[in-house]
């Protein structure tokens, strides 16, 4: 419990991270980009855990658990998906989307 | 504590040992001979395959995260048929494509880690397990369909596939906190027991039930998955739509059931518009297909369609007859992909165009594709139409009749298209049919279990009466 700090703004900022991840998932040209927009969207995810854990049950962590199995599962994630987009690059020597377009409709 | 129990979990630790052997395996045997190891893992699979049907005790481990019943178990033995199927029509591919390298050891592996996820998923008892379980499943498969490294089009699949994988986890992840802060608690007991029916809960389903049928490529989640099924090797693209879609489709029914049977009314007005969406969409789009991977792709969301009109209702019949359903759709989409594998990797040609005449110069390979077709489509004598006729009569014992209508008449334009193709290879003229492919023992195999099972499933009733032993009881 954080003096002068409610359980609200932890949840006004979590839903404000989930929606910037994606908006920037949906609107970025970037593949790298995009990747980052994810990763938003896993720690508005983390920041929910932590403070419904801190503020409204506090007798036992699982909430923190959690948190720190998405922190672990995301670098997974990021892994795989980096290296895909190295192997694409030196195909297309690129990472814009626009340019993945060869698999279309 | 008794290590009888760890009996329960017998196909999660057979598979990790098998995945361990690979590993060995890898390192001891030499570059020249790795294409040896393909027999005998299959062999090993097989045995797994066996193991899994021995009738063992059910009951829940580590304090309810890990649960099996009989009906998680039978799902799992469904996916290992599955998969077991999948590995022996891809042995002629990986012997062809995987030279020189140790490959053949990773795609093994991947697969078969891949299947523990799903295996880890399906018998879940707690949300941490569930979600560790679903990235199981799916971060590899992402590898697996970039595992082509000289095709472009192979790495923009994965790409597509990884970020999609990732959005829908974030969603899924989200709906998860939430349920969280109303309940305090991750089992799906606790949850189930003390669901309230307030806003917030809601939009937990919404946000959960989205991720899920991100993964069972229900319209308007299903954009990524003709791209990915197009550009992954044919044999990871069976394994995508048959396993990778079931095993999300079983979790889906386990979830509705169990942790969301609080709110049936919420979820079966989101599951009639989704299910009327998702087939009329899939077939529409399935109609101007050129390419048969694109094609059986959007057939396969089609078929995903028909999912919902057995959860609808939340009957225990409508629970065996989805079951039932993806058991006969693993045998009839496992066979026509056999067929399009066994082509495109013989002659790379994969448009329907030249498919034309197919049946004058490859005749096994004519009639399993049409009896796969014939079954997806749901003509009376294959198994197909069982699967079919008894979704639709579990809708319609609730009293869903308007939807029971519409899916019968998306079953109907389902069948043209699904001829156009059968009369391609059949009745249409071609001077230039694809010559004659020789298929090795492997895919030959692999394409009679699916024929049996196409034709045998849909006459043992006793198949049908087993699954409905095992879900009595869910209400």
């Amino acid at each position: 419990m954080i003096e002068g700090i409610q359980l609200e703004f932890f949840l006004v900022l979590g839903t404000l991270v989930f929606f910037i991840g994606i908006y920037g998932f949906l609107t970025r040209k970037n593949l790298i980009t995009m990747l980052m927009s994810a990763e938003l969207i896993l720690n508005a995810v983390n920041i929910n855990f932590v403070a419904f854990n801190k503020y409204l049950y506090p007798e036992n962590l699982e909430g923190q658990f959690f948190a720190l199995f998405i922190i672990a599962i995301a670098a997974t994630e990021v892994a795989v998906a980096v290296s895909i987009i190295i192997s694409l690059y030196r195909k297309i020597k690129s990472i814009d989307v626009e340019k993945v377009n060869e698999l279309k409709y | 504590m008794d290590f009888g129990q760890l009996l329960y979990m017998r196909h999660e630790i057979i598979l990790s040992a098998i995945a361990l052997i690979v590993l060995i395996l890898e390192i001891s045997i030499s570059n020249k001979n790795i294409e040896k190891i393909i027999p005998v893992l299959t062999v090993l699979f097989f045995i797994n395959t066996i193991a899994g049907f021995f009738p063992v005790e059910t009951g829940s481990l580590f304090g309810g995260m890990y649960k099996t019943t009989g009906i998680t178990i039978l799902m799992k033995n469904i996916l290992n048929i599955g998969v077991l199927i999948v590995l022996i029509q891809s042995a002629g591919w990986l012997k062809s494509n995987f030279t020189g390298s140790s490959n053949i050891g990773g795609y093994f592996f991947i697969v078969i880690s891949s299947l523990i996820g799903m295996d880890f998923m399906i018998s879940s008892g707690n949300f941490l397990m569930f979600y560790i379980g679903i990235e199981l499943a799916t971060i590899p498969l992402a590898a697996l369909v970039a595992s082509e490294k000289l095709k472009e089009r192979s790495a923009e699949a994965g790409v597509k596939l990884i970020l999609s994988a990732a959005l829908s986890s974030g969603i899924l992840l989200y709906g998860i906190s939430l349920l969280y802060g109303t309940n305090g608690s991750l089992y799906f007991d606790n949850i189930a027991s003390s669901f309230q029916n307030n806003s917030l809960q809601m939009l937990a389903f919404i946000f959960i039930f989205t991720g899920i049928a991100f993964k069972i490529s229900i319209v308007p989640f299903h954009l990524w998955t003709a791209d990915v099924y197009e550009g992954a090797p044919v044999n990871i693209t069976s394994f995508l739509s048959v396993i990778s879609k079931g095993s999300a489709a079983f979790i889906l029914l386990i979830l509705l059931f169990t942790v969301f049977k609080g709110i049936e009314g919420t979820w079966n007005s989101v599951l009639y518009f989704v299910s009327v969406l998702t087939m009329t969409i899939g077939n529409l789009f399935a109609i101007r297909q050129k390419n048969i991977k694109r094609f059986l792709a959007f057939s396969s969301i089609a078929q995903a369609g028909f999912i919902p009109l057995g959860i609808i209702g939340g009957s225990a019949i409508g629970f065996s007859s989805v079951v039932y359903f993806l058991l006969i759709y693993l045998f009839s989409n496992l066979g026509a992909f056999g067929v399009v594998a066994a082509i495109s990797n013989a002659t790379g040609r994969e448009n329907i165009d030249e498919y034309n005449g197919l049946y004058s110069t490859n005749k096994g390979l004519s009639l399993v594709m049409m009896l796969s077709l014939f079954s997806l489509a749901g003509i009376p004598p294959v198994a197909g139409f069982f699967s079919k006729f008894f979704l639709f009569t579990s809708a319609a014992k609730q009293g869903y009749y308007l939807l029971v209508f519409i899916a019968l008449i998306n079953a109907t334009i389902s069948l043209y298209y699904y001829l156009l193709v059968v009369k391609a290879m059949f009745i249409n003229k071609n001077e230039m049919p694809i010559g004659p492919v020789k298929n090795d023992a492997y895919t030959k195999l692999g394409l009679i279990i699916c024929a049996i099972g196409i034709i045998a499933i849909g006459f043992a009733g006793i198949i049908f009466d087993y699954i409905n032993s095992l879900t009595f009881g869910i209400k």
